[in-house]
């Protein structure tokens, strides 16, 4: 990870809740702090949000007290159809300067800008190559207010990554995004019991899955890779393609000439087609997502998978929708589940995400633990000392391995097999030299609360060994079942 | 509006992006390209056999000189209002070769923009006429391109100029061919000005209906748009020249060597022209 306080811009947004979301469950993520006018429009765990718009007076003071090193930028409005043409504009040119102001001058601590943006920067004309690559400029002028403002937007971010080298700057170029939870002007068109088209086009789409696009912005912001990147799926559909997948006819509904008429018409109709999604219903684009590749990132799915996708949602949505209560916001709830002492249970459910003050606390046990470790051998000449401990270390930890297979092997066995066999394992883990020793200081003077929340900073030897050393103790229902969920999620990451 | 270069994108080496190229999904109909082997094979199986074999009974030497695997740059002398050569060129790989492979046909950006063609062309495997795309092709993709340096300048010309090629551009495709390493292999095709002879060029009509070009042809505009297609039965012939190779790093850059080697290109393909002309006896049998 190479990020561990992050400034999310623009929380409220799908992408800036989804992202801290993603990132708030890394534990290596010390901070997750959340700027936008509006309240967070998804449940969030430990991320803290500041009532903030594009204030950088107000941005600046948040980035210095927290020390934020990276800074994520998810607010761009790229669908014109979401808001009016004046308020795109102020959030998209004003609104970018505004934040990289927060984020600029020699003593600032950010060290990594991530930007996302929209492929809407190449815009859709017929003499554009069929693959646009990153280094790339459009060949035409931009027509559409949107495409305006990227191409501003993206202007004044690379201004900024000139003037601050040692800062990461990344532009994630995304394409038209698809999935269940997002809303676009396309996915609209798209849920339409036909597909529109203008007649005598068959424009080239490419897509990006919801799910892609933040796994690419935390791809972003756990390397390091400054430069521009265009982030789509794998394959360019035809539009008569999507609808085959999609399962609908298509119908070309739009005049060749006089499209804007119509639009107009259909408008009044309640069908919104913003101007930048018709120049893509004309000339259609496709971008080349090599390079984003090539620094590491795997999509989960094709523009074909991801239209797929999208279609099973369509299909399953009439039945499912409002099953689910939406989530809101209430300042008091999550300011008293993130800060009051006597919210208990969020340790046991979040048994990684540990506040500062349990960090602290963590800390001081370990070292407590390392030093009793070491007293144990005080009697032996230094330089015997870690050998000696290393040679222990090995045996216990192939005793361990020995009696964690024996254990799962007893599993499978007949129940009372089992038990006898699980008791034998027990026993002759007990006969180690280690275990009986208190793997941490004082450890017997630790709550319930406090040794779960020790566990998940435990290898996976340490963990058993505990195991052993509580069921012979004190033998806590709650820690041993703990150990072992924690056991069993360190298996399977291995 | 300020115009700044984007930041610089961590160079990647072309031999890895090209291993990132995205892979076949094979129950697609289309590829990236928009190419659509079921229209492109109900094309080829009824106009263009017709057309190749029956219409105008195409005769093609130096077949072997198309290679058989990786990129190269066909070059090729172009003419007709809807011009008949570029699919005859693309039939006679798929029939004589050893390795029918498929050829993309470089086609103007303003097919992109036009109504119908913008949807027809990529299906049958025509691409714009971008560097980009044909470095994509012809680099990445190993495939076969076809490019008319003379581009409209040869659509438009009368009938009485015929065979005579007209100048070759800025030698954008010798650079594309250099830049890939892929070789370039010259194509005479004669035939063709004589089946879709053009006597006039209307400006106004042009102008009016947007199309790129009026022509005033045995058949077109009285007969509607698919007068275009209304060929007269000259007897084709296409004749595959001997690749040349660009085997150097960078010879791209070298602008002077560039046009050199597309004035050589040119002349090979006249000389060609010339060559067949005065052994053709008849423009209707050959």
């Amino acid at each position: 990870m190479d990020s561990s306080r992050i400034l999310i811009t623009g929380l409220s947004t799908y992408w800036g809740g989804r992202l801290a979301q993603a990132l708030e469950r890394f534990p290596e993520v010390e901070a997750v702090i959340g700027v936008d006018n509006e309240e967070p429009s998804v449940e969030l765990e430990r991320t803290e949000y500041v009532k903030v718009g594009a204030q950088h007076a107000l941005l600046r003071r948040v980035v210095e007290a927290a020390e934020i090193d990276t800074v994520v930028d998810t607010r761009l409005v790229v669908d014109s159809a979401t808001t009016s043409s004046s308020k795109a504009h102020e959030n998209n040119v004003m609104g970018t300067m505004n934040i990289l102001a927060a984020c600029s001058g020699a003593d600032s601590p950010v060290r990594k800008v991530v930007f996302k943006s929209s492929t809407h920067f190449y815009g859709c004309h017929t003499d554009d190559p069929a693959f646009f690559d990153e280094t790339m400029r459009r060949p035409q002028q931009p027509r559409t207010g949107i495409e305006k403002d990227i191409v501003e937007a993206e202007a004044s971010v690379n201004e900024f990554a000139e003037r601050h080298p040692d800062t990461a700057v990344s532009i994630l170029r995304f394409a038209n995004v698809l999935g269940p939870d997002v809303e676009t002007s396309h996915i609209k068109l798209f849920s339409l019991p036909v597909v529109p088209m203008i007649l005598g086009f068959d424009p080239r789409y490419q897509f990006v899955h919801e799910d892609d696009v933040v796994h690419a912005l935390e791809h972003a912001v756990k390397h390091r890779v400054p430069g521009t990147y265009n982030v789509a799926g794998d394959g360019v559909l035809a539009l008569s393609e999507v609808a085959g997948l999609l399962g609908k006819p298509y119908a070309p509904v739009l005049p060749p000439w006089g499209t804007g008429l119509a639009t107009s018409v259909l408008r009044r109709l309640g069908v919104e087609i913003p101007p930048e999604a018709l120049e893509q219903m004309r000339y259609g684009r496709g971008v080349d997502n090599r390079r984003f590749k090539a620094s590491g990132f795997h999509y989960q799915h094709t523009s074909r998978e991801t239209v797929m996708k999208l279609g099973e949602h369509l299909r399953i949505h009439p039945v499912v929708r409002g099953a689910q209560e939406p989530y809101r916001y209430e300042r008091e709830v999550e300011d008293f589940l993130r800060w009051s002492p006597h919210v208990k249970n969020t340790r046991d459910k979040q048994v990684t995400a540990l506040s500062r003050d349990q960090l602290a606390e963590l800390q001081r046990l370990l070292t407590s633990f390392a030093d009793t470790a070491g007293m144990d051998l005080d009697r032996q000449p230094a330089a015997d000392r870690a050998a000696e401990a290393e040679r222990r270390a090995e045996a216990a930890e192939e005793a361990a391995r020995d009696a964690a297979t024996r254990a799962a092997r007893a599993e499978q066995r007949a129940e009372k097999q089992g038990r006898e066999a699980a008791e034998e394992s027990v026993r002759q883990a007990a006969e180690r030299p280690r275990p009986s020793a208190r793997p941490v200081e004082h450890y017997d003077d630790l709550a319930a609360e406090e040794v779960i929340a020790l566990l998940a900073s435990l290898e996976h030897e340490d963990l058993q060994t505990l195991r052993v050393y509580e069921r012979e103790h004190a033998n806590r229902a709650r820690v041993l079942s703990a150990i072992e969920s924690v056991l069993a999620r360190g298996g399977s990451r291995v | 509006m300020r115009d700044r270069a984007a930041p610089t994108t961590a160079l990647v080496p072309a031999e890895e992006l090209k291993s990132h190229l995205p892979g076949v999904e094979p129950e697609r109909q289309l590829n990236d390209w928009g190419r659509s082997e079921r229209i492109e094979g109900i094309f080829d199986r009824t106009v263009a056999e017709f057309f190749y074999r029956y219409w105008f009974r195409a005769e093609v030497e130096g077949i072997e000189n198309v290679p058989a695997a990786g990129g190269a740059l066909l070059v090729s002398n172009h003419s007709g209002a809807l011009p008949p050569d570029a699919a005859m060129i693309a039939k006679a790989i798929r029939e004589e070769h050893t390795h029918a492979r498929p050829l993309n046909i470089t086609v103007e950006h303003f097919f992109k923009g036009y109504p119908g063609f913008s949807t027809l062309l990529p299906k049958i495997g025509c691409v714009p006429a971008h560097p980009a795309n044909v470095h994509r092709l012809l680099y990445d993709e190993d495939q076969l391109v076809l490019v008319f340096p003379e581009g409209r300048k040869a659509t438009e010309k009368l009938y009485k100029d015929r065979y005579r090629l007209r100048r070759f551009g800025r030698g954008g495709f010798v650079e594309a061919a250099m830049r890939a390493r892929a070789p370039i292999v010259p194509v005479c095709v004669v035939g063709a000005e004589e089946s879709a002879p053009v006597f006039a060029q209307v400006g106004l009509m042009k102008r009016l209906t947007g199309l790129l070009y009026f022509p005033i042809t045995p058949t077109f505009p009285h007969f509607g748009l698919l007068g275009m297609l209304g060929y007269l039965p000259a007897k084709f012939k296409l004749r595959f020249l001997e690749p040349i190779h660009f085997d150097d790093e960078g010879m791209h850059e070298d602008k002077a060597l560039v046009q050199t080697v597309a004035h050589e290109v040119r002349a090979r393909i006249q000389e060609g022209l010339w060559d067949m002309l005065a052994k053709r006896k008849s423009v209707w049998f050959g």
